[in-house]
């Protein structure tokens, strides 16, 4: 019988069973941010504990970053404060910092990527339920606590149960105008925000095998949307040709040596799944959000649902998205006014999602009295937009050309919403109050269809704006 | 590092109603900026209880009928959304030492054990009927036995289940892993020089 890679990278990293059941597994990679790991080094110091492998982590700061004001100290004493004692817990244990100076700075899950940090076969973990997206290259990676932060620096490993696999096949070409980001809608659509519960969601069929790694990391970053805590794609030559000449990638000469390596990790053709789902590429269409949570998605041209076409179950949770979003049950999404277009995040904010809505956003305005803001996820995104005229088409077209950082899709940093404003986002959640104002609303959707909203400032089918067909 | 055995809570409940209630819900974004757990007790789910301009908006945990609760009552998906551990922090600084719900989220369950603050399944049906109980006499304890896997109010009880390896760990003790991971350090070297990515810095 075969074997999935989840369960090939979970044997290489058991370090034993631990007297309640639980695996003791190593966490080769750890990542870290300025919002989850201070309370982590405070209880090191406490408990008198060194950091075990400092060479194996790796720091950022993203979520407070301002995106506007890039020198120090900042405005919100706070944020100041928090980039501060990250600074400091990182030079103490000296574990790797990738600072606002550095030109590497950005978002965690688009830096480890793009330093080659993240590699098939191996394991992560970082203090952010996104951390499902490095499973894009064959990687197990998990969201943690500041608990498990502490555990990881302490010990190089964390104590964990070993889910169920669900294979999720996605079979076919996606038609224009549908990207990656609907892809991962429309499975959260189908199979719940709860639905991943207990699972890792191993991504797989003829659809990924087209997808680019960026687009693989987008579908992998919102695993945790749908409940599963980590969600992966088998590594293949996309993945080998993308982390080739990356800084922390293995050097030339040892290159072809860990491609194999990385090669054994693949799930084996005759591995036993626990569960396994099938969708056709041509039935999903550009996917957006109506409530608050990811699974309450329609396609563009569909009404929002009545409480009589839900489940029993998912009746209540729909009252409470009508309420909060303004939107009445039975109308269509298309045509709600937006008032902010936020184009960024962990989920979206690399270079192909700017480069996608470049193409066609080219000599187009937004509406006037629109907000649109454009975040790089990366310094190193930026500097590449920036070089090849990225930026200046977003500009010239109305938007706010921003520093890199997670800005808008949390809303820890001074980009919020005000009041109840409603923002077409390109971001992972749709929560109430995510963006930052208790009453401000949400609605999820691909880069591009953020760009036709900004474009006619209401939801729109970003392929009749921008005349896809 | 001794820690409580967790075997038996008991306490006043209070029941907050809704699915995928997330952990934004549990603790907004903007109260995590700061750099230790302390002081988080307040903000539990803040914007659920306060308008934009600070007045309260009723919310039954800060009803004067369910004060003292120590145990909190959920629906489906509990915890929903981001890995923050300080939504549990927050949860149990505002003074709660256990959630009952139909469904947890996996990285909240996993922060709240690390707590010691134990997160049991009750069906639907059995939770709603404990919030009936408790808006009869939202003063009488519940009582939670763990090792039994049950919950009782006055003389009507429950099943509630946690997972065997969380049972465990609450009753022995040992509900933070820090202890058992550095005991086997030796085992975690050992593990890591067999992985080549490992050695390279």
């Amino acid at each position: 019988m075969g074997k999935t890679l989840f369960d090939k990278v979970w044997e290489a990293h058991t370090v034993r069973e631990l007297p309640n059941g639980m695996t003791q597994l190593l966490i080769g990679t750890h990542l870290i941010h300025e919002v989850t790991s201070p309370q982590a080094f405070g209880m090191l110091r406490d408990l008198k504990l060194p950091v075990l492998y400092p060479q194996r982590t790796f720091a950022t700061v993203d979520h407070i970053v301002p995106t506007d004001e890039r020198e120090e100290p900042f405005s919100d004493a706070l944020a100041d404060a928090m980039i501060k004692e990250l600074r400091k817990n990182c030079a103490d244990a000296g574990i790797r910092f990738f600072d606002i100076a550095s030109g590497k700075q950005g978002i965690v899950h688009i830096v480890g990527p793009e330093q080659g940090i993240t590699q098939p076969g191996t394991t992560i973990a970082c203090g952010d339920s996104h951390t499902s997206t490095h499973g894009a290259f064959g990687a197990i990676a998990f969201g943690i606590g500041t608990s498990q932060v502490r555990d990881v620096l302490a010990t190089q490993t964390m104590a964990l149960r070993k889910p169920r696999v669900r294979r999720i096949e996605v079979h076919g070409r996606l038609a224009p105008g549908v990207y990656a980001k609907d892809v991962i809608l429309h499975i959260i659509r189908q199979l719940g925000v709860n639905g991943g519960l207990g699972y890792a969601y191993e991504y797989a069929g003829s659809t990924f095998d087209h997808f680019t790694q960026e687009e693989r990391m987008t579908v992998c970053n919102m695993s945790i949307e749908g409940g599963a805590r980590v969600g992966y794609v088998n590594p293949d030559q996309t993945t080998f040709d993308y982390l080739r000449g990356r800084p922390y990638a293995p050097a030339q000469g040892d290159y072809d040596a860990a491609v194999e390596r990385w090669k054994s990790f693949a799930s084996d053709p005759d591995a036993k799944y626990d569960d396994l789902v099938k969708y056709d590429a041509a039935d999903i269409a550009p996917t957006v959000t109506w409530g608050i949570n990811p699974g309450q998605a329609i396609f563009i041209d569909e009404n929002i649902p009545a409480p009589d076409e839900l489940q029993e179950k998912d009746r209540s949770t729909a009252e409470e998205a009508y309420a909060h979003m303004k939107l009445r049950p039975g109308q269509p999404i298309k045509g709600t006014k937006i008032d902010v277009a936020f184009l960024g995040s962990c989920t979206n904010g690399r270079l192909s999602d700017l480069q996608e809505v470049a193409k066609y956003l080219q000599g187009k305005k937004i509406k006037s009295g629109i907000k649109a803001i454009v975040v790089p996820g990366s310094q190193g995104v930026a500097a590449l937009a920036e070089s090849m005229g990225l930026a200046e088409v977003f500009r010239d077209a109305g938007f706010e050309w921003r520093g890199a950082g997670c800005s808008m899709c949390l809303a820890m940093n001074p980009d919020k919403l005000i009041g109840d404003q409603l923002c077409a986002s390109s971001s992972n959640r749709n929560f109430k109050g995510r963006q930052g104002s208790p009453t401000g609303r949400t609605i999820l959707m691909s880069p591009l269809m953020v760009a036709a909203a900004a474009v006619t400032g209401e939801i729109s089918d970003a392929r009749e704006i921008f005349g896809l067909s | 590092m001794a820690l409580t055995k967790i075997s038996q809570l008991a306490g006043p409940g209070v029941y907050v109603p809704g699915d995928d209630v997330d952990t934004d819900r549990i603790i907004p974004a903007r109260f995590m900026k700061c750099v230790t757990f302390d002081g988080l007790g307040e903000y539990a789910f803040y914007d659920e209880r306060f308008t934009e301009d600070g007045k309260p908006k009723s919310h039954p945990i800060d009803d004067p009928k369910y004060a003292g609760a120590t145990i909190l009552l959920a629906g489906r998906n509990f915890g929903c959304g981001s890995s923050r551990e300080h939504a549990p922090q927050a949860l149990y600084r505002h003074g709660f030492r256990a959630v009952l719900a139909e469904s947890f989220a996996e990285i909240f369950f996993g922060n709240a054990i690390t707590l010691g603050m134990p997160c049991l399944v009750m069906d639907g049906r059995d939770i709603r009927a404990l919030a009936a109980l408790i808006d009869e006499a939202p003063q009488t304890e519940i009582n939670i036995d763990i090792p039994a896997g049950e919950v009782s109010m006055a003389d009507v009880s429950f099943p509630a289940k946690l997972p065997d390896h969380a049972k465990e760990a609450l009753v022995n003790g040992k509900w933070d892993a820090i202890a058992d991971l550095l005991e086997g350090l030796d085992a975690v070297k050992a593990t890591a020089d067999k992985l080549p990515y490992m050695r390279v810095a």
